[in-house]
Order: C-alpha cells, then structure tokens, then sequence
C-alpha cells in the first residue's frame, strides 16, 4: 500500500497538475492568438495600443462638466469629465431611489388597499420595461415635450420650466463662502463626537440613544449658528440666492439642470425605485411577525418596535440585494448616451470616433467601471459585516 | 380536531360569521377608511390618480395618432425582412405553437381553462382591424396548429412524450435554419436584414441558449479544486459582471473584427450576438453555481461512495439536480436578458427600440415620439410579464424550495 504502487499516470494529484498545465496553455494560446491577429490589424492602420493620445487636444465640446473644460482640453481630461458625470449622475440617483424605494416597499406593505395596489402595479409596470425605453420616452416623451422657452411655464421662486431644462434659485458662493466651510467642518467634527459618546453611552447603559438624531442635530445646529454668526459678523452671508431669469434664447442664473440630465436621472431612479422597494419588501417580510409580537409584549412601543427590532433584522436581508441594485444603478447611468447626456461612455464613445483607439478606450472604460463596482463591493461587504448576526 | 384554525383558541368569543367580510361597504372601511389617516391618506390618493390619469387617458383615447404604429406594424414586427420570406417566420410559430399546444397536453393535463383562453388570444389578434389579410389567416393557423398539437397530446400522452423531447431540443436549429435559410432550399437571409421584434427575440433566444453551456462550464470551474480553472473562472465572471453591458457590446462591435483573423468578416449583428452571450454567460454562471451550491454534499459522496467517477457525479448526480433548482431562475434571467437586448440599439442594430428611431424619422411621423415609444414599451411589457407570470407558476408547479 505504499505511494509508489500508484502509476504516476492514474495518480490523481498528478493527473489534476496536468489537466490545468493543459488548460492554462491553452488559454494562454488562444489569448496569445487573439492579441497576435489584434496586434496584426492594428500595426495595418499604424494604430499600435498607446496612451498618449491623452495629451493630444480633444476639440469637442462637452455640454456638462463639473471641472472647467473647454474644446482645447485634452482627451484625458474629458474623460475625466465624463467619470466625475457618471458618479454625479450614480451618487445622485442611488440617495433618491433609495428614498423612493423605501417608499414604494412600505406603501406595498401598507393595509390600506388602494395604496398597497398603486404600489404593486408601479412595480409591475416598471419592471417588466427595459430601462433604455423608459429613458427615451421619457427624454423625448416628456422633456423635450415641455413648452419652448417663450411660452416657458414659471413656478414660484421663480423656477423656469422648458424644453431646454429647468432653471431654479441656487445658492451662488460669497466672499465668506470659504469662512463657513470651516464651521461646517467643525460641525462635523462635533457630530462625529456625539455620535461617538452616545454610542459609549448607549453600550454602558444597554439604553442606546437616539444617535442619528443627535449627532444630526449636532450639525445642523453648528449651520445655523455659524450662518448666522457669519452674516452678523463678517457683514455677508455665506450663499446669496441667485435667481434664473430669461435671457433672449436661454436662461442666466441659478442652477440649470439639461433635460438630458433630468430625463436620465428621473429615469434611473423610477427605474432602480422598483427594484429596491421589492428589496425593501422582502427585508422587512423577513422578519418574523413573532419578533413583533414579542416586542409588543416586552412594552415596546410601535416606534421603538421598528427601530430596535425590525429595523435591525430587516436590514441584514436588505444590504446584499440593495448593493447589487446600487452597482446596477451605476452601471445603467451608461445608457446615458442614448439620450445624449455626457456620461462616461458617450465620452468614451465620442474619443474613440475621432482616434480610432479602440483598444485603449474600451480598455480604460472597462477598467473605471470595474473599479466603481470593487470599490463599492468593497465598501458594502465591509458594511455588511458590521451589522452582521454575531453568532456564538 | 388538529387542523382547527388556530383562532379558535386565542380568542374567546364566537367568531363573526365569515360572509360579514365581503360586504361592500364593510371591505371599504376595512381596507380604505379603517383610521382617520387613512381615510385622509385613501382620499389625497384618489385626488392624485385623479390628476394624473385623466390627462393621460384623454391623450390616449382622443389625441394620441396611433396611426404611426399601423401603418409601420410590420417594421415594428420583422424590421427588414424580405416580404416574400415572411411565411418562414410563420412556419417557426406554427412549429413553436404546436409545441407548446403538445407541451401543454402532456405537462399540463388539468389547465384546460386557462389553454383555452391562451388559444383564444391568436384568435383575438386575427380580429384585428387593421392586419393584413396573409396575417389574418397565419393566426388561424397559428390556433390551429396549437390545438392539433395540444389534440394529439390529449389522444396519445405516454407515446407524445419523446417526439415532445426531441421537438424541443431540436427547435433551436430549426429556427435558426428556418430563420437565416439554406441553399439551395431557403434563400439565405443575411442578419442585417433581422430586425424589430424578430431581432430582439432572436438576441435573446440565442444569446440564452448559447451562453447556458458556457455559464455551466464557469460555474463548474468556479467550483472546481484545480486553482488555476477556478482562478480564471473567476476572473471572467467578476470582470464581466462588473462592467456595463453596453461596454461589453462596444468591445465586441469594435475589437472582435480585430481579434479574428483578417479572413473572418462578420456583421454587427453577430458581434452583437457575441457580445451578449459573453455577456450572460457569467450572469448564467452564477445563476447555476447558486443551484449547485444548494445540492447537499452527501449527494456528491454517496456518488463517490458508489464508484463513480468525479465527471458521472457533476453530470449525472449533481447537475441535473441542480439545473432543476435553477429553472425559474433561468427564466428571471432570460426576461432580463429580453429587456436588455434594446441595449444593441445603442450601437447601431435595428432591434424593436432601434426600428422605433427610424419610424420617428420618416417625414410623416415626426414628432410622434409618445406613440411610438409607448407601444414599444407595451411589447415589452406584454412578453415580460407574461414570462415571469408564467415563471411564477413554474416555481409553483416544479415545487422549488420544497421537498
């Protein structure tokens, strides 16, 4: 029964190391072959893969940017232009279907009849629709069908309503503007103590505050106090309003939002709302109606109920599928190119049209997406194992 | 005396009789008025939908032209596909209705209800006012070819069951055959004349059918003890599942010409194709690794402990157990992937949503945006939700969950 008996070619541990010499050399050759026929083409076109295109000048225009771009840019920061559009669009639409979708999965449990049906056949209609459609009916349905901007509709405010987007009141920075970011931070700070002393409180006593709330409170009250403080002191508020008003064939002022970016941004979060109410739903499903009961017994009153018991069991269930609806969010603001918004891949798109560097863009494209993803992996599963079961 | 409801015992008094439940007006206060907030809540709600509904229905019913979508049904339904080949397509559904009317005899024995309202909808789409005659009849048949099938079904079941079989495994090629053509027989169709419906199907079908062996052989890889297979495995999958699928399609529109020997030229439908398989092949491999992992590991010892080798217990203990678990999530997956294929209108294909682009820009319908992006919608809507209806059932009737 010694090891030597065994023929080294009925030996499984060496018949496996074999097997996967095989198949990695055969991956290795396909792919060398696919890199060898791609390397061929290119050298044709005296295209080989390079990134220095990236400081050549772009010479289009790009309609939206959160950092100064002109058409002398160069390449690489338009497509910076393009991810810093993507997340605003991503961060944006994930906060306000999240709100959304913790509404519709409540009104879906509600008693109430017509609310709970109204709930379902928003879920129904929304999800059985590809998103890509919902975008562009609503961009052209909708958005575009807004009176011109003569006949423009104007809301208290004023708020400008027309088929070249929505103007509003914003606030415009003064002089003081940098002076209040510093109260500001100091409210944070202040914030991040009481939370933490609460929450030291709370584990001592077993009576665990209001935390949220507080440290909330915290900062808001430092705002407040700092505004006013500043206005009185320094003699200029920190944000004076700026009103829109129209100019000849556009409006000045306040903060314009394109109906590009209003039709993707509505449409993401109508669209990702249905899925996260459906999350929502099952979340709170899925705590048993026995741990209600038992805190209805213990003296718990319906508030207290939902924070310290079903609140916490709902939200173990909820994370993992809220994350994929998040990553999913992100990785829709892509079909933003359909309705013109600049988005990372309309960018992409446009430098891949006037370079011909196929390889390079898909390459970065691919390579800024996967990072979004692993990062915010990253970020939930680490959330997630901090309000986690602990089990003995 | 076991099976008494359990309210018997909590409560003490006798309980109302049960018809009280289903008055009119005792269901209102029920489910509309029970508190004053609600009553507050029900009423601002029906002050809403009153709002918002009534424009749309009167927009619907007396201002919207749906004279855009008549005219251009065809488009909308088999895009550029010559006229004088459409019959091919009706012979694919004649074939897939008699299946389905055969299937449904066998698996199905008791639904006879719910068939015979199913066979009354090609019935209720001849009746439509404004098809063509050629459809008119193709419906017919349509019906017709359901109910022999679902006829022979109900006359032979036992001797039905592997011509059933082999109807479905063979149906793929055939429609494909049926569907491009072969010479000398068929006309070849090239497939950028597929288009609309037809094309948005056909994506998905494909993109299906061929990405579910590829997504087995990652799911088994990603399982697998050999770190080098589970390695790759996993790097494909993660990497594809992280990036979006118009990437996925762009790659493929531009950089598989590249890859392929400068000989091989294909079309953008193909690549399109390509991409989307490459595409759901990961998602289809995590679907099947779910359906694995819920397999208990005594299946797989007691294969070994019986002397089967490590292939005849992944292909004949573990996968067809677990490829039964994982159906209804299949079909989930196929309706996802139904929805995204309107992605390829993206990079240039004229599927359903790419087709509705080039309605809108004739002359005559400029403009018609709402119309014709609503009636798109409403395919979609139509064939997802009758699959996950349908999906929802299956789970029901395969008893998924429960054992």
């Amino acid at each position: 029964m010694n090891e030597t008996s065994v023929p080294f070619w009925r030996d499984e541990r060496v018949l496996q190391w074999i097997a996967q010499i095989v198949f990695l050399v055969a991956v290795i050759f396909f792919l060398w072959y696919l890199y060898h026929n791609m390397i061929t083409a290119l050298a044709q076109r005296g295209l080989l893969p390079s990134f220095h295109f990236l400081s050549l000048t772009a010479g289009f225009d790009i309609g939206e940017h959160l950092i100064s771009y002109s058409r002398n840019s160069t390449y690489g920061r338009a497509f910076i232009v393009g991810i810093l559009n993507t997340l605003e669009v991503s961060a944006l639409g994930i906060v306000f279907a999240t709100i959304l979708g913790v509404i519709i999965g409540v009104m879906r449990l509600s008693t109430n009849w017509l609310i709970n049906k109204i709930a379902s056949i928003y879920i129904e209609i929304i999800r059985n629709v590809p998103l890509l459609v919902l975008l562009v009916f609503w961009y052209t349905g909708v958005f575009l069908q807004f009176p011109r901007l003569k006949e423009a509709k104007i809301l208290a405010g004023p708020t400008i309503i027309s088929n070249r987007g929505v103007a509003m009141p914003w606030g415009k920075p003064t002089a003081t503007w940098h002076a209040y970011l510093y109260v500001l931070l100091l409210g944070l700070i202040l914030a991040a103590i009481v939370w933490w002393r609460l929450t030291l409180i709370g584990k001592r006593t077993g009576r665990m505050p209001l935390v949220t709330v507080w440290s909330t409170l915290t900062f808001l009250g430092v705002a407040l106090v700092g505004w006013f403080a500043i206005t009185l002191f320094m003699h200029q508020a920190p944000l004076a309003l700026d009103t829109p008003e129209i100019k000849g064939l556009r409006t000045v002022g306040g903060l314009e939002l394109t109906p590009e970016f209003m039709a993707l941004f509505s449409g993401l979060v109508f669209y990702t709302a249905a899925f996260i109410a459906e999350v929502v739903r099952a979340g709170i499903q899925s705590v048993s109606k026995g741990q209600i009961e038992a805190a209805r017994a213990l003296g718990l009153n319906g508030f207290q109920t939902l924070r310290l018991v079903v609140f916490p069991q709902a939200l173990r269930v909820i994370v993992p599928p809220m994350t994929s609806q998040y990553l999913n969010l992100t990785k829709n603001s892509s079909l933003a190119v359909f309705i013109g918004f600049p988005d990372l891949y309309s960018v992409a798109g446009t430098i891949h049209n006037q370079t011909g560097r196929a390889v390079e863009v898909t390459t970065l494209m691919m390579a800024v997406y996967l990072s979004f993803s692993l990062l915010t992996s990253v970020f939930m599963n680490w959330y997630n194992k901090k309000i986690r079961l602990v089990e003995r | 005396m076991m099976n008494r409801e359990p309210e018997q015992y909590s409560s003490g008094e006798v309980l109302a009789p049960p018809t009280e439940r289903y008055t009119v007006l005792g269901w209102l206060k029920k489910n509309l008025f029970s508190t004053w907030y609600y009553t507050l809540l029900t009423l601002v709600t029906l002050y809403i939908l009153y709002i918002v509904l009534k424009p749309t229905l009167i927009w619907v019913f007396t201002q919207a032209q749906w004279q855009v979508v008549v005219v251009n049904l065809r488009l909308f339904m088999v895009g550029q596909y010559p006229t004088d080949q459409i019959f091919r397509i009706w012979v694919a559904l004649h074939l897939l209705a008699f299946t389905a009317g055969l299937a449904w005899a066998i698996w199905l024995p008791r639904a006879r209800r719910i068939g015979a309202f199913l066979l009354f909808i090609p019935l209720a789409l001849a009746a439509l006012p404004f098809i063509s005659g050629f459809s008119r009849i193709n419906w017919i048949i349509f019906a017709v070819a359901a109910l022999i099938g679902w006829g022979l079904g109900t006359w032979k079941p036992k001797a039905m069951r592997r011509p059933l079989l082999v109807l479905l495994l063979a149906y793929f090629p055939i429609l494909i055959l049926l569907i491009l053509g072969i010479e000398p027989i068929l006309k070849i169709v090239k497939t950028n004349l597929w288009g609309g419906l037809l094309l948005t199907m056909l994506l998905a079908v494909v993109g299906i059918t061929v990405s579910f062996p590829l997504g087995i052989l990652l799911a088994l890889g990603r399982r697998s003890e050999l770190p080098i297979v589970k390695l790759f495995s996993i790097l494909y999958i993660e990497i594809i599942r992280g990036v979006p699928l118009v990437t996925v399609l762009f790659m493929a529109q531009l950089m598989l010409p590249l890859f392929l020997p400068p000989q091989i030229k294909i079309d953008n439908v193909l690549r399109a194709m390509a991409g989307i398989i490459l595409f759901s092949a990961a998602y289809m491999a995590e679907n099947v690794r779910g359906g694995l992992q819920a397999i208990p590991k005594g299946q797989s010892e007691a294969a070994w402990a019986l002397g089967l080798s490590g292939f005849q217990t992944t292909f004949f203990i573990i996968l067809p157990q677990a490829l039964r678990n994982v159906i209804p999530v299949l079909v989930n997956q196929f309706i996802s992937l139904f929805k995204d294929t309107s992605l390829v209108a993206i990079v240039g294909l004229l599927d359903l949503l790419g087709i509705a682009s080039t309605v809108l820009a004739q002359p005559e319908f400029i403009g018609k945006q709402r119309e014709v992006y609503l009636f798109i919608a409403l395919i979609y809507w139509v064939f997802s939700y009758a699959m996950s209806y349908a999906s929802r059932r299956l789970e029901v009737a395969l008893g998924v969950g429960e054992r």
